[in-house]
């Protein structure tokens, strides 16, 4: 049984539909990719996942279990940890009062710490600047700071919006490095939304393509990353 | 000459001691403001009717139930948080995702709603309020300059006070959920933090602070329905003085307030009545200058 399932999921901003019935699934331990072009509803169906904005119709179930009408913190609770589009970094709150508060949930103090020690071990840096103002962290450090952010939660499952979004090139190998390393290391579910197909793809063991609120094309990554028709009509390279 | 140089250099000394004890008392309401301001961009126009409620509780527990000062005072702080507490629960609730005029508007309404409780049950008729007892009723001299106990004894609360409020948001988990909550509620919900809740804990904590500000200004205000009015408006004057989002910013607000107003109405003539007015004068100067406040940040919007 796949560990995330979303069928025909339905969602809206109001009056406009951004979903017309997006279903996916999502094994435990692998990563999958989402992609799509801007405005296709990719983050909308993470955000659909998390609670974050108002399901229409479908369902979102998560290790079987209907999770449609919780709330945010109640998804949290479940294990699944939403980096949001933009990051979501605490601006005003120092590299180590984010990590606190990835941790927030929990109540296992002891192993709290030892998360605390993993992290900065993914995240050398994050030891040396754990007093630091978070906005004035990079773009790349900010993105670091967020998935380190969500590994406090212990996730059973981590959504990411775009973590290569307006980062460089050499940035971006080293976050999905460290993503790949989360996956295999700690067994932990991925989902991520991106626009940068050919990065993700190369990451990711499954991916769907999605258009104007449908999936269009789904298989497996590198299938879908060998086949030229799919990458020049849906990937654009 | 020297002998009237140096009186008139004490007597300055003396205004700002009695200026920073006022100012401490503002800076306490206004911090109360920012508290609310903070989670829900709103002016909570309720906050002084709340403290004078929460002083009508204190006056009641004193001087009809006879119980002792410290110990009403803490009973008073208890109580208004709890309180403030359920005000928010059943009140602000239904209007949490509401614009912020909307809630303004709701806090409009507590502020009649409390001050017209508190006539009917209290009266009209000013009461007296006690100081703290124990400390002896006359000047004592620091240096040559003599100082009121009772302004001593507000400014020694009011840094307690703040003391304990910074320990707490700065050191403790709850602090620091609550902290993230009002600056950061969508990406703090994601973090599986209780927003709402965090919220009516802000105004416990707001309600338990405007509490103290209007039990250390009774004495020296005299108690009756409308005495946090006008304290209102120099708390609000120095929340947006120091930056309405700024709680350190408002603090030192409430006690440039306190100040400016007691050497204002001390030594230009005439001006103990307009005092108010001109302490705005000066605000409104100062926030040409610097629009987000004295330690705000001016807001710049992406369009």
């Amino acid at each position: 049984m796949a560990l995330l399932e979303l069928t025909d999921v339905q969602a809206s901003y109001g009056s406009v539909k951004a979903l017309h019935g997006v279903s996916l699934k999502v094994e435990e331990g692998t990563i999958v990719a989402l992609l799509g072009a801007n405005g296709a509803g990719k983050t909308t169906t993470l955000r659909a996942i998390s609670g974050t904005v108002r399901k229409t119709g479908g369902n979102v179930l998560f290790d079987g279990q209907v999770i449609n009408q919780r709330s945010p913190e109640d998804v949290a609770r479940l294990g699944i940890a939403h980096v949001p589009e933009g990051r979501g970094t605490l601006a005003q709150l120092t590299v180590w009062e984010n990590l606190k508060m990835g941790a927030y949930i929990r109540r296992d103090g002891a192993a709290v710490r030892q998360d605390f020690d993993r992290v900065v071990g993914y995240f050398p840096w994050i030891g040396k600047r754990r007093d630091q103002v978070a906005v004035t962290l990079s773009g790349g450090e900010q993105q670091m700071l967020a998935i380190a952010r969500a590994l406090m939660l212990r996730p059973r499952m981590m959504l990411l919006d775009e973590p290569s979004l307006g980062l460089a090139p050499l940035i971006v190998q080293d976050i999905y490095r460290i993503i790949e390393t989360i996956n295999r290391e700690q067994r932990t579910t991925i989902l991520l939304v991106e626009q940068n197909a050919r990065t993700a793809l190369h990451a990711a063991h499954h991916a769907y393509v999605i258009e104007v609120g449908h999936i269009a094309v789904e298989g497996n990554a590198d299938e879908l990353a060998s086949q030229e028709s799919i990458r020049k009509s849906y990937l654009g390279y | 000459m020297l002998l009237a140089a140096a009186s008139a250099a004490q007597g300055v000394i003396q205004q700002i001691v009695s200026g920073l004890a006022t100012g401490g008392v503002y800076a306490s309401l206004a911090l109360a403001l920012v508290l609310i301001y903070r989670s829900m961009e709103a002016l909570n126009f309720a906050q002084g009717e709340m403290a004078m409620f929460s002083t009508f509780i204190a006056w009641t527990l004193i001087s009809v139930v006879h119980l002792n000062y410290y110990l009403a005072f803490a009973i008073t702080i208890a109580v208004s948080m709890v309180g403030g507490f359920l005000l928010e629960r059943v009140v602000i609730r239904p209007v949490e995702k509401a614009p912020p005029l909307t809630v303004v508007l709701v806090t409009l309404g507590l502020f009649f709603v409390i001050n017209g409780m508190a006539g009917l049950i209290w009266q009209y008729v000013i009461k007296a309020f006690p100081g703290p007892p124990g400390f002896p009723q006359a000047p004592v001299s620091l240096g040559g300059v003599s100082v009121g106990i009772q302004d001593l004894f507000l400014i020694g609360v009011t840094v307690v006070l703040l003391a304990i409020l910074y320990a707490f948001f700065r050191y403790t988990k709850l602090g620091l959920a609550m902290r993230s909550a009002a600056l950061y509620p969508e990406t703090s919900r994601l973090l599986g933090v209780r927003t709402s809740w965090m919220l009516a804990l802000g105004w416990g904590m707001a309600a338990g602070v405007g509490a103290v500000s209007g039990m250390l200004i009774a004495p020296i205000e005299f108690l009756d329905p409308n005495l946090m009015q006008p304290i209102l408006l120099y708390a609000f004057a120095a929340a947006v003085l120091g930056g309405i989002e700024n709680p350190a910013g408002a603090v030192a607000g409430g006690f440039i307030v306190g100040v400016l107003l007691a050497l204002i109405g001390t030594y230009v003539p005439g001006a103990r009545d307009l005092r108010l007015a001109f302490g705005l004068v000066i605000i409104v100067a100062v926030l040409l200058v610097r629009p987000g406040g004295l330690f705000g940040r001016v807001h710049v919007a992406r369009v």
